[in-house]
């Protein structure tokens, strides 16, 4: 049975109908077109899929639509200030964090939660908050040097 | 190190043209004949190809070993300036897009940013081959910088005639064709622009085209990033599974419980009145189609619920070993140097076993399928563009012209994606639908479906002197391959066989494919034989080595590590292992420390120098040999498919735990440059020496050979 879903996406509200346990992910990416988001496992183990729901990293395929139902999600498309990338992001294409790419939208996000959260994470605070987020390419140490570059550079910015 | 670089010629390929056993076995999907009148397919709203003539006469002509020698077939020079490069070629990861686009800003004298480059549609690129093989960078980069080489010439000749002046006046710089002496630029738009660039461009190039001496590279041998990296931070890049065609409807396929398992009844009835579903049945084909994919899921399990199967006693992985031997093609092959084991000092025997590995890349096999009358185009993540072109063209009996298979840069492969699948099952929907499918496979198709990195058992009986040579070696693979199957050590009297058996599962190509488990097996002998012999494990390899790029990075490996010192500590819990090996042209050599804690072993440091002659792209080769070193960890460590009876029980990442940031060890990776020597692919051997490095560690610890992989303490 469909019901209604209002909820917050990247400053705009957004509005849909669906099954209450239609994963957020497949929301985002089919009715909202936003595909940055991944598929990689369903079952939150690799987090490809990773969103902020109100401020937190989050699974969403793992969270259903009905759970998003007047949150406010903010997603990797709603990170740049038009041309102006996101200092993480800035961060992972200055190091060239990533190889296939496929797992780097989610492992941004997990970064933006983890500064929110740890300004200035070491390496053992990076390797265990950013565990749950599984790289095929392997590209762990390139990512570790990422985030410490974007912690370095939003304490500049703060500054 | 020899300080001579080559002087513009074009080097030729470390490896050999490979002679790929893929031990695939395709799944033969035939969905009926289907005759129409031939039609051409030219890429529709795409950059269009300097001469359409050129790119037919291109497909009737013999394929050169380098792929066209058109010039037309692989490069337009678009009216704004930006030159867009052609290549069959696919990007997974392994940085093909920059390192191609190096190789034509090269030749071409452009900036990078100059470069376009246009992959794996093959409606417009030449078949520069499947994407595997470590063949990149010794086939298709020569290949472009021969074809970019060629059209700077061409730009040199029509300045030169342009200006009135002798073609040794001209040099080409930043795009332009300069005549120092009148100050006078022309560029490669403005040549495009001219009546002879069409008939130019069409030519064949010289066999004695020219191409840029390593000492004066200005952009390849220098880090580029990927050209398209901006899209994929801003979660903008278009992969497979993200693509979305007009009234595409989302696909699902009915999966057997086990292998062998032969449909007997399904009823499709509650699906079908599931609001825009579309179910296709096929005899053993059911698949269902629906505007979302949530629904397709509800779709199947409707449909799933009433299958009944008849299922057939199949093997399970607990026997692996013993099958594989007892299904060897030939029985077990005797050693054929009877003569040197009995008269030897020592002998020693021993078998090691190599479980089944999953590539799980983290996209999963994906394809968007959609039919235009009787043209069908499908996107794909694969790495084999034109042979996934030949199995559409087979399953639904179409000319070649009629299919169009295009691969976005997608998420990553491993060797694992050499067939298409989804891309047949998903045009199988989309014809029964009468609209474009896109069909993803879920992680647990991932695991079950998707062939397998083979299993093996490697025998190696070697025979040693009274001074500790080696005097025989006989070597035995069964199952996975010859990767990497002869030794590269000195001994007189030596024979490596590749025995194929009966695989339960599906299996195939895997990143470095047999050389995982041949390379592991022969350097875990290596350090058992070094024991016998009363040698360090360094010293013995060295006795028996004479090739030098080898000694060369085993040597430096070791004393970057500290070797000497570290292996003649004794220490409760910490352990010192070493491997080398050379496979496709590149060459290794890893010293690892290992750590227990309790009966798990944990990789704390590797110290890994890599040769692969000379280095095209740093940073890419740096990412591709830590990511290989890492990846490799699971297989060595934990990665293991498991099946009971014909079903898998490892089925998703929880029960197949790959690595992690957690497992990441200290990395101390050494990128031996060698710009003397030809460049060979990269993208495969540094996975070769991790686990035989970890097992030679263990034993170095705790005294116990752990002879298989998985390498774990209570397998002891």
């Amino acid at each position: 049975m469909d019901a209604t879903f209002t909820f917050t996406v990247n400053g705009k509200s957004r509005t849909v109908i669906t099954d209450p346990g239609r994963p957020l992910l497949d929301v985002l990416r089919e009715e909202l077109q936003l595909t940055g988001a991944k598929f990689g496992c369903g079952e939150g183990q690799c987090r490809a899929c990773t969103v902020l729901m109100n401020g937190k990293s989050v699974a969403s395929c793992i969270t259903s639509i009905a759970d998003a139902d007047k949150q406010t999600i903010l997603t990797i498309e709603g990170l740049a200030n038009g041309e102006r990338l996101h200092p993480v992001q800035q961060a992972f294409l200055d190091e060239g964090a990533f190889q296939c790419g496929y797992c780097t939208a989610g492992m941004i996000m997990g970064t933006v939660a983890l500064l929110k959260e740890v300004p200035n994470p070491t390496d053992a605070d990076i390797i265990s908050r950013m565990n749950r987020h599984i790289c095929r390419c392997c590209s762990y140490p390139k990512y570790l040097q990422a985030i410490h570059r974007a912690a370095d550079q939003a304490r500049k910015e703060a500054v | 190190m020899s300080e001579q670089y080559s002087t513009g010629e074009i080097a030729q390929p470390m490896a050999e043209e490979i002679d790929y056993t893929e031990l695939l076995e395709p799944v033969g999907y035939d969905f009926g004949l289907n005759r129409r009148s031939f039609v051409q397919i030219l890429g529709a709203g795409l950059l269009l190809v300097a001469s359409a003539p050129a790119l037919a006469q291109e497909r009737g002509r013999r394929r050169g070993p380098r792929g066209p020698q058109n010039i037309a077939a692989r490069l337009h020079i678009g009216k704004d300036g930006i030159i867009a490069v052609m290549t069959g070629k696919v990007e997974a990861g392994q940085g093909a897009r920059a390192e191609f686009t190096q190789a034509a800003a090269e030749e071409l004298r452009v900036p990078a940013a100059q470069i376009q480059m246009l992959m794996a549609d093959t409606a417009v690129v030449p078949d520069d081959g499947i994407t595997a093989g470590s063949g990149s960078t010794p086939r298709t980069v020569p290949a472009i910088r021969e074809v970019a080489a060629a059209a700077r010439e061409l730009l040199i000749d029509f300045a030169a005639r342009q200006f009135g002046v002798p073609r040794s006046e001209i040099t080409v710089k930043d795009g332009k064709a300069i005549h120092a002496g009148s100050e006078k630029t022309i560029g490669y738009a403005d040549f495009a622009a001219s009546e002879e660039a069409t008939k130019d461009l069409q030519q064949t190039i010289s066999p004695d085209v020219e191409v840029t001496p390593v000492a004066e590279w200005k952009v390849m041998g220098v880090s580029l990033g990927r050209p398209n990296a901006r899209e994929i931070v801003t979660g903008a890049h278009q992969y497979p599974s993200d693509l979305v065609r007009p009234g595409m409807l989302y696909g699902k396929v009915l999966r057997a419980p086990a292998f062998g398992a032969k449909l007997i009844s399904v009823d499709v009835s509650a699906a079908k009145t599931m609001p825009g579903v579309v179910v296709i049945q096929d005899s053993e084909f059911v698949g269902v189609a629906a505007p979302t994919r949530f629904r397709a899921e509800a779709a199947l399990d409707a449909v799933a619920k009433t299958a009944k199967w008849d299922r057939t006693p199949q093997p399970s992985s607990d026997k692996l070993f013993e099958y594989l031997k007892e299904h060897a093609e030939g029985g077990m092959p005797a050693n054929p140097f009877a003569d040197e084991l009995a008269k030897a000092a020592k002998t020693l025997r021993q078998s090691y076993h190599v479980a089944y590995a999953q590539h799980s890349p983290l996209e999963p096999r994906v394809a968007v399928a959609e039919w235009n009358d009787e043209h069908l185009s499908v996107w794909t993540g694969t790495q084999n563009p034109f042979g996934v072109r030949g199995e559409l063209t087979r399953a639904f009996h179409l000319p070649e012209e009629r299919v169009r298979v295009v691969v976005p840069d997608f998420g990553a492969a491993y060797g694992g994606k050499h067939t298409g699948e989804a891309a047949v099952e998903a045009a199988r929907l989309a014809q029964g639908a009468g609209k474009p499918v896109s069909l993803r496979w879920t992680r647990e198709e991932e695991f079950t479906w998707a062939y397998f990195r083979p299993a093996a058992v490697v025998e190696i009986e070697a025979s040693l002197d009274a001074h500790g040579k080696m005097t025989s070696w006989h070597f035995i693979n069964i199952n996975s391959g010859n990767a990497a199957l002869n030794t590269p050590y000195n001994i007189g009297s030596n024979r490596a066989q590749y025995v194929p058996s009966q695989p339960p599962l599906r299996h195939g190509s895997y990143r470095a494919l047999a050389a995982t488990a041949n390379n592991f097996a022969r350097e875990s002998f290596m350090d058992e034989l070094a024991v016998a012999a009363g040698l360090d494990p360094l010293e013995f390899r060295l006795a028996h080595l004479d090739n030098p790029r080898l000694r060369a990075v085993l040597q430096m490996a070791a004393e970057k590590f500290g070797w000497s010192g570290r292996v003649k500590k004794k220490s409760a819990n910490r352990g010192v292992g070493l491997a080398c090996g050379t496979e496709k042209g590149s060459y290794l050599a890893a010293c690892v420390e290992i750590e227990l804690e309790k009966n798990q072993i944990r990789l704390r440091h590797v110290c890994e120098v890599f040769e692969c002659g000379a280095i095209v792209n740093p940073d890419n080769l740096r990412k591709q040999v830590e990511g290989a070193i890492i990846m490799g960890l699971g297989p060595a460590l934990r990665e293991e498919v498991r099946f009971e009876n014909g079903e898998i029980q490892t089925v998703s990442f929880r029960t197949y735990p790959v690595p992690r940031y957690e497992d990441l060890p200290e990395l101390d990776v050494h990128l031996l440059n060698r710009p003397d020597l030809a460049s060979a692919g990269a993208g495969e051997t540094a996975i070769m020496c991790v686990a035989p490095a970890i097992a030679n560690a263990v034993f170095h610890a705790t005294g116990k050979r752990i002879r298989q992989m998985p390498i774990r303490l209570d397998a002891a």
